[in-house]
């Protein structure tokens, strides 16, 4: 027995009763107990096994400070999470929890071998051996480590839960409410000022919770905020990060304390901006360094009173302190009050303040001044302590089964240091507290470096006779850093805290070092002989305590993680059997397949039929841009590398658009309407980036041009209606529209109305077929598409995809921006040098097409391939060589853009970019796959109609 | 240099650790030197130690505003890979990764090289058309690379989700099986070490104030703040402080400065066997040897040198982990922490002379300067000792900018259409 | 996530709203045919990139649409002042 319930006392709900699971055992608790409370009160010690040695650990803390009991909790599929410090964790009926890190079980762990051989394992050891020979690095020494290594288990299975996120405003946000924090939010909330007050902890009151002479103080206090609208109170909810003005990151647990899961969100993340920020963090207590100090039982002076006097368990039956200040006596005084026996007070200083002797003294309390523990006997908890003055002598043991640290306290700066506050030592305290602010921020109470818990030393390794070689004094708990992998770190020539931390890993543990920096700090300095100003302060990063990527991640989640657009047409296209492509953020249909079909019958059967007959394709993710105003012929002459002042209204022209380097960056089929406004479209990926780049000219290059931009991409829905008989399809549907063909040429724009739905109709075409775009609002999308199929139902009218609308267009030689070009693709490279206006003065990216490099020979240039074997379909990405025979590495000459099975022509096509390929006409060229070396011949990427007789029907 | 080994862990061990060395002394700067070296990460240091042992240059200072390995070097996730698209590219960072195989051993210090596998997701169909012609040109490059199908990816990875009705569905991937991760501290620490050991100094917390020039413009040595230093030959290796420091030589660099951030989770037991990135939804992951996930996130847009990140990013990058590996939304975010990447306009580094006499550059890794570590070194120490660029780092050269002949591996992953 | 003061909505919001744009104050060449290749290489890729003070562009992309000036100290991140789009460089 060690731990127990004390029979009266705390703010635990002794009415309810509640059991749960540990390592499968049971055990009973109360509600209001966190699950370390409910453990120590059934006499747990033994709480975990540590990172690398697997020494036993228990409770060091009550709080997010605690660096040794790490516990997984589950709660049915998918709801495991490894790693919670059970001082964290609100206890709920029928909990399931487990220690971590052993093997076979907590008490007999395997691991614990490390522990015997740990002389073999000092800090850096992996950097000085594991190297031979040299493929076992792999194959035994990494794996071995890595077994070794980690802490829980991973998690297995999809987690079902979702997760909330929120923006809020406030004018003061105060992060921490304790006394400070609640006193904070009280003197603001009389004035009209928006405030939120946060704490990670199950209720409000912080420090006052373990102090019962406060609790009337903080009922009514709680009441007052209670009623004051202006304020919200956050519980359960921890401040993790403070970022850029005053912008801070807050997670709420909404469900991990009830043992029925409600629908709804289980974690719900704050954005919180506020104007003002108050920190009132508080402040964590130091452990001290001594030989056997990791020994469960071990423990805070200040989570000791946590335990006693909020939850009402006695973490021993005969407690001892150690303490190097008075805060430790005050809290053995209170220890004592609620009935815990106190063994005896250990010292490090030779004098203390006459009133605790006299305290001690009238509690009969044994005292032991200018003393440390020099060691513990117990290896799963504590059976004694061996203490000596501090000169080595009069070494004697004390009986206990507990021993209390109180090596003074340590301002909880982290989000200060986050928002970029600058620290100051202060000699007396042995902390660094908050200097200069970087945001609107002040912090209040303890982490302010203002407490009235009395005055101590700060002490490196408490004095001991033993060999400091030999001890076993632990800075980190959970890292296993000892006060001689400090030492070691720093005769290696580890100077700064920076290496010194990552040499040793101390403070890198998942407290991130709350109770670990400052003592490796100072036992650095020492080992260093210089000030610890001199060594510095190891940056602290968010999160300040660890938060699940589930609440970070919030609602984008599946669906939601990105939206997905959809056309006005898709819903026809899904109820029709489409496969589907996603391309940028919308999804495209790809083909129709019939059934029996697989992808390669069906595209060819849309070829086919598009080529014979009519096709209809969803071409409204094109993107569009609404270009107006007087000078929009002339901006657009500025912008695109074609001529567009002479283009009369009503006609259309291909537009091709480069980024200012020369490299093509978009393209698509233009119309002038009027004469001061243009209906322009983009490639279905650049739609944002060619306003932006628009935008950008417009506003700043040229403002003194007299045009606007308005992006209508969302606001038609376009089908494409292409194929010898589209006309014949159209003419029943279109009023107000000749379509003949000489009254509506190729390469023409009408405004009419189809359906009775206004429409821009442009007679253009992408697959070299007599063709329609039929521009309508969107909301008419799929209403028109459906009576343009009964219509052309008697055609046999076929819908197709995006994979023949490649195939169709490859077979014309048009290129696909992204796919044919790469951004380093002038328009010359794309054999497109009659859509540069030669005669322009300037335009975007036509300076950089003169460049010594881009004027240059043995450019790669986009040309066709036919490959000897009709049958071969070359491979997309597939490089290309002159010579199949050379050795590896092989001079590669170009790569395949495009390739397709071309059904129109009974054989397969191909487009290239290859070394000059624009004179090698007619040449053989090689492409090495494995296995198999094909063999192409250069030629034109007019494949099919080069005359273009099908267009100008 | 007291050899690391096994015996000598375990001889030291019985003396209780006290025989250990100082693994390099901290040097204090001479008043002249063969050569200098600005910056004191991995690439610097490695281009200190090779100067030392390839090319018999030993009076060597490496000059460190704060300490060595402490800006990128010892903030990056670690990710080794050599499957580039362009032959340049390709050729570059193979001489890394060829460098890497062996380095613990060369260096004598553990650089926890391992070769786990990098596994490159591809997405839609334009990813699949893109990483088919990475694989094509690597393995006609002589550079490993595979394509699998998402059954196999999921067979090496298996966290990875494969659904096919994930909003990003897995349509296939590219495995470069050499690449991996190394342990980053333990790259600069060895490159010191094994500097140190061969003459070299390293000198930190000695921040470069000014550069001098000759009446003739070129090189006569650095000013800093522990005084003035001469030297012939300065290399610059600064990554994000380079264009401050080109600018003390008169110079302006296209190059501009991006904060970047990184995170890992909590240490749990081995899940995760290698490295997958994937640039469609913007995440990359793996788990280090103490068992955290080690994540990259997103730059910041801005220029910056706060190595202060926003929240949204990081949001963003653990969304998009959590979409690609579901099982993790119970893991927890442990650390998260910002560089500076410096980023040229074709995201290739720039590795080469400048047209300052004497000085020479290695900068513009962008997100992607750890892997190339010791072939970044090698190539910089050759450059300095030959006073002309290896014919593996000429064409990454600074005319590039005015002649066209970009390097740009991002451009040709572009989307479209 | 920083905050940014558009001066043409006068209003102080979060970056999710803006796009930065790159250094202020390159005014591209008004005969560009004019130039040498370096100094068209410095108009294109030339960057001061300084530790501090930074002339900068952002656009704000998802409220009024548009460009503007800003100066920002690279360092801590923090604005000096934003102006309008033809303002003379603060």
């Amino acid at each position: 027995m060690t731990g127990y319930r004390l029979p009266t006392g705390g703010r635990v709900n002794r009415a309810a009763p509640l059991t749960f699971r540990f390592d499968g055992a049971s055990f009973a608790g109360f509600e209001g107990d966190t699950l370390a409370s409910a453990l120590l009160a059934s006499g747990v010690q033994l709480f975990g096994r540590s990172f690398k040695y697997h020494r036993p650990r228990g409770l060091v803390g009550s709080g997010s400070e605690e660096p040794n009991a790490l516990v997984s909790v589950t709660r049915g599929p998918g709801r495991f999470t490894p790693n919670l410090r059970a001082t964290n964790i609100d206890l709920y009926q029928g909990m399931d929890a487990s220690s971590q890190n052993r093997w076979p079980s907590l008490k007999f762990d395997l691991g614990g071998i490390n522990d015997r051989l740990g002389m073999f394992f000092p800090a850096g050891f992996y950097n000085k051996t594991f190297m031979w020979p040299r493929s076992f690095w792999e194959k035994l020494y990494e794996p071995v480590i890595r077994r070794m290594a980690g802490l829980g288990q991973p998690p297995s299975e999809i987690d079902p839960d979702h997760y909330a996120a929120t923006y809020a405003h406030c004018d003061l946000l105060i992060i921490g409410a304790g006394p400070a924090g609640i006193d904070a939010a009280l003197e603001a909330a009389s004035t009209n000022q928006r405030i939120i007050l946060i704490d990670e902890q199950d209720e409000a009151g912080g420090g006052a919770l373990s102090d019962p002479s406060l609790w009337p103080w903080l009922e009514r206090s709680l009441k007052a905020l209670a009623a004051s609208p202006n304020v919200t109170v956050l519980t359960r909810t921890t401040a993790f990060g403070y970022f850029h003005d005053n912008f801070v990151g807050a997670v709420e647990r909404l469900t991990d304390h009830l043992a029925d899961l409600p629908e709804g969100p289980r974690e719900k993340l704050w954005r919180i901006r506020a104007t003002d920020v108050i920190l009132a963090q508080g402040a964590i207590e130091r452990p001290l360094v001594f030989d056997g100090n990791d020994t469960p039982g071990v423990m805070l002076a200040s989570a000791a009173k946590v335990f006693a006097l909020r939850y009402g368990v006695a973490v021993g039956e005969s407690v001892a302190l150690m303490a190097s200040h008075d805060s430790g006596w005050n809290d053995a005084f209170a220890l004592a009050g609620a009935g815990v026996s106190i063994a005896a007070i250990i010292d490090v200083r030779d004098a203390v303040d006459d009133a605790l002797l006299a305290k001690a003294s009238a509690l009969g309390i044994a005292v032991r001044l200018g003393h440390s523990v020099i060691g513990v006997r117990g290896r799963l908890g504590v059976k004694a302590i061996t203490v000596a003055r501090n000169d080595g002598s009069a070494a004697s043991d004390i009986t206990c089964d507990a021993v209390l640290m109180a090596g003074g306290w340590t301002p909880t700066v982290h989000l200060w240091s986050h928002s970029k506050g600058s620290l100051a030592w202060r000699d007396d305290l042995g902390a660094f507290v908050p200097d200069v602010p970087n945001e609107n921020v002040r912090c209040v109470g303890a982490c302010a470096g203002t407490w009235n818990f009395g005055a101590g030393v700060v002490v490196d390794v408490l004095p001991t006779p033993k060999d400091p070689a030999r001890l076993k004094a632990f800075v980190d708990f959970q890292n296993d850093v000892t006060a001689k992998d400090i030492k070691l770190a720093v005769r290696e020539g580890f100077r700064s805290i920076e290496h010194i931390k990552r040499y040793t890993t101390n403070g890198m543990a998942t407290d991130q070092g709350k109770t670990s920096n400052l003592n490796g700090l100072q036992i650095a300095s020492t080992a260093l002989n210089k000030p610890v100003t001199d060594i510095g302060l190891t940056t602290f990063r968010p999160p300040y305590t660890p938060q699940t990527f589930g609440a970070l991640a919030g609602h984008a989640k599946d669906a939601l993680f990105q939206p997905t657009r959809k056309t006005n047409i898709d819903s026809w296209a899904e109820e029709h059997g489409a496969v589907f492509e996603l391309v940028a953020q919308w999804r495209r249909a790809r083909y129709f397949p019939k059934a029996g079909e697989d992808m390669h019958a069906a595209v060819n059967r849309e070829c086919r039929m598009v080529r014979s007959s009519v096709g209809i394709f969803d071409a409204s993710t094109l993107g569009k841009i609404e270009v107006v105003g007087p000078d929009a012929a002339e901006f657009l002459n500025r912008m695109y590398t074609n001529p567009w002042k002479a283009l009369e209204p009503g006609r259309c022209r291909y537009g091709l658009l480069l980024k200012e380097d020369g490299f093509i960056t978009d393209d698509g089929v233009s119309a002038r309407l009027a004469p001061d406004r243009f209906h322009l479209t983009t490639t279905t990926g650049g739609a944002a980036r060619v306003l932006n780049m628009m935008e950008d000219y417009l506003q700043t290059e040229w403002p003194d041009l007299n045009v606007w931009l308005t992006s209508t991409s969302e606001h038609y829905a376009v089908i494409a209606l292409q194929g010898p008989n589209a006309r014949k399809v159209l003419e029943p549907l279109v009023e107000g529209i000749d379509l003949s063909a000489e009254a509506f040429p190729h390469m023409a724009i009408r405004e009419g109305t189809i359906c009775g739905i206004p429409t821009r109709l442009f007679r253009v075409s992408f697959t070299g077929e007599l063709g329609y775009e039929i521009n309508v609002p969107s909301a008419y999308g799929r209403s028109l598409w459906e009576r343009i199929m009964a219509e052309g139902a008697r055609y046999d009218i076929t819908p197709y995809g995006t994979e023949a609308m490649h195939v169709l267009r490859a077979e014309k030689g048009f290129i696909i921006v992204g796919q044919d070009t790469d951004g380093t693709v002038t328009p010359f490279d794309a054999g497109l040098d009659w859509a540069v206006g030669k005669k322009k003065p300037d335009f975007v990216g036509k300076r950089s097409l003169a460049r010594p490099d881009i004027v240059a020979p043995g450019r790669k240039q986009l040309v066709g391939l036919l490959t000897d074997d009709p049958n071969v379909v070359l491979e997309e990405g597939a490089q290309i060589v002159a010579d199949p025979n050379q050795p590896v590495p092989m001079k590669m000459i170009g790569h395949v853009t495009s390739s397709y099975w071309s059904e129109a022509l009974g054989r397969s096509i191909a487009m290239a970019l290859v070394d000059g390929g624009h004179s090698k006409m007619g040449q053989n060229i090689f492409i090495p796959m494995p296995g198999k070396t094909h063999v192409a011949k250069i030629s034109s990427m007019m494949f099919y109609d080069a005359e273009g007789a099908r267009l100008n029907v | 240099m007291t050899r690391f080994s096994a015996l000598s862990l375990f001889t030291k061990a019985l003396g209780g650790h006290q025989g250990w060395p100082e693994q390099w002394p901290d040097a204090a700067p001479k008043p002249a030197y063969d050569a200098i070296i600005v910056g004191g990460g991995g690439h610097g240091l490695g281009a200190a130690y090779y100067l030392a042992k390839k090319y018999g240059i030993t009076n060597v200072a490496v000059i460190e505003k704060g300490w060595i390995g402490g800006g990128n070097t010892g903030r990056n996730t670690t990710i080794i890979r050599s499957n580039y698209l362009y032959d340049e590219s390709a050729h570059l960072y193979d001489h890394a990764v060829k460098l890497w195989d062996g380095l613990s051993q060369e260096l004598n210090y553990n650089t926890m090289y391992s070769k786990r596998g990098v596994m490159m997701l591809a997405h839609n169909v334009h990813d699949v058309q893109s990483f088919k012609r990475h694989i094509h040109a690597n393995r006609l490059n002589g550079v490993d690379n595979e394509w699998l199908t998402p059954e196999e990816a999921k067979a090496y990875c298996p966290p990875l989700n494969i659904s096919p009705d994930a909003r990003h569905p897995v349509l296939g991937a590219a495995l470069q099986r050499r690449g991996g991760t190394a342990r980053h501290d333990t790259v600069a620490w060895g490159y010191a070490r094994a500097a140190a050991a061969l003459g070299v100094d390293i000198i930190q917390n000695c921040a470069v104030t000014g550069i001098r020039r000759g009446t003739d413009g070129a090189i006569e040595g650095v000013e800093t703040t522990r005084g003035y230093i001469a030297s012939k030959r300065v290399g610059v290796s600064a990554a994000g402080n380079t264009s401050v420091i080109m600018q003390m030589a008169g110079l302006d660099f296209p190059l501009e400065s991006y904060p970047l951030q990184a995170l890992v989770s909590e240490p749990v037991k081995p899940v995760f066997p290698c490295v997958v990135m994937s640039n469609t939804v913007h995440a990359y992951m793996s788990q280090s040897d103490k068992g955290e996930l080690v994540i990259g996130a997103g730059t910041d847009q801005y220029v910056s040198y706060s190595q202060r990140g926003a929240l949204h990013i990081v949001e963003h990058t653990l969304a998009a982990i959590c979409e690609i590996f579901p099982i993790f939304r119970r893991m927890r975010m442990l650390r998260t922490w910002g560089g500076i990447v410096d980023v040229t306009p074709d995201r290739s580094p720039i590795l080469g002379k400048t047209p300052v006499q004497g000085l020479y550059v290695n900068c513009g890794w962008g997100t992607g300067g750890f892997k190339a570590t010791p072939g970044a070194g090698d190539l910089l120490a050759y450059t300095m000792a030959k006073d002309e660029p290896h014919r593996i780092n000429a064409p990454f050269n600074l005319d590039r900018f005015r002649n066209g002949r970009l390097i740009d591996e991002a451009a040709a992953a572009a989307v479209a259409h | 996530m920083i905050l940014i003061h558009c001066p043409y909505c006068d209003e102080k919001r979060a970056e999710l709203e803006f796009a930065y744009a790159g250094q202020a104050h390159i005014a591209r060449p008004l005969d560009p045919s004019t130039l040498s290749d370096e100094e068209w290489e410095t108009y294109l890729f030339i960057r001061n990139n300084p530790r501090g003070r930074h002339h900068e562009r952002w656009r704000h992309i998802h409220g009024c649409g548009r460009f503007f000036n800003a100066v920002r100290d690279t360092v801590t991140d923090k604005f000096e002042t934003t102006y309008k789009a033809g303002e003379p460089r603060k």
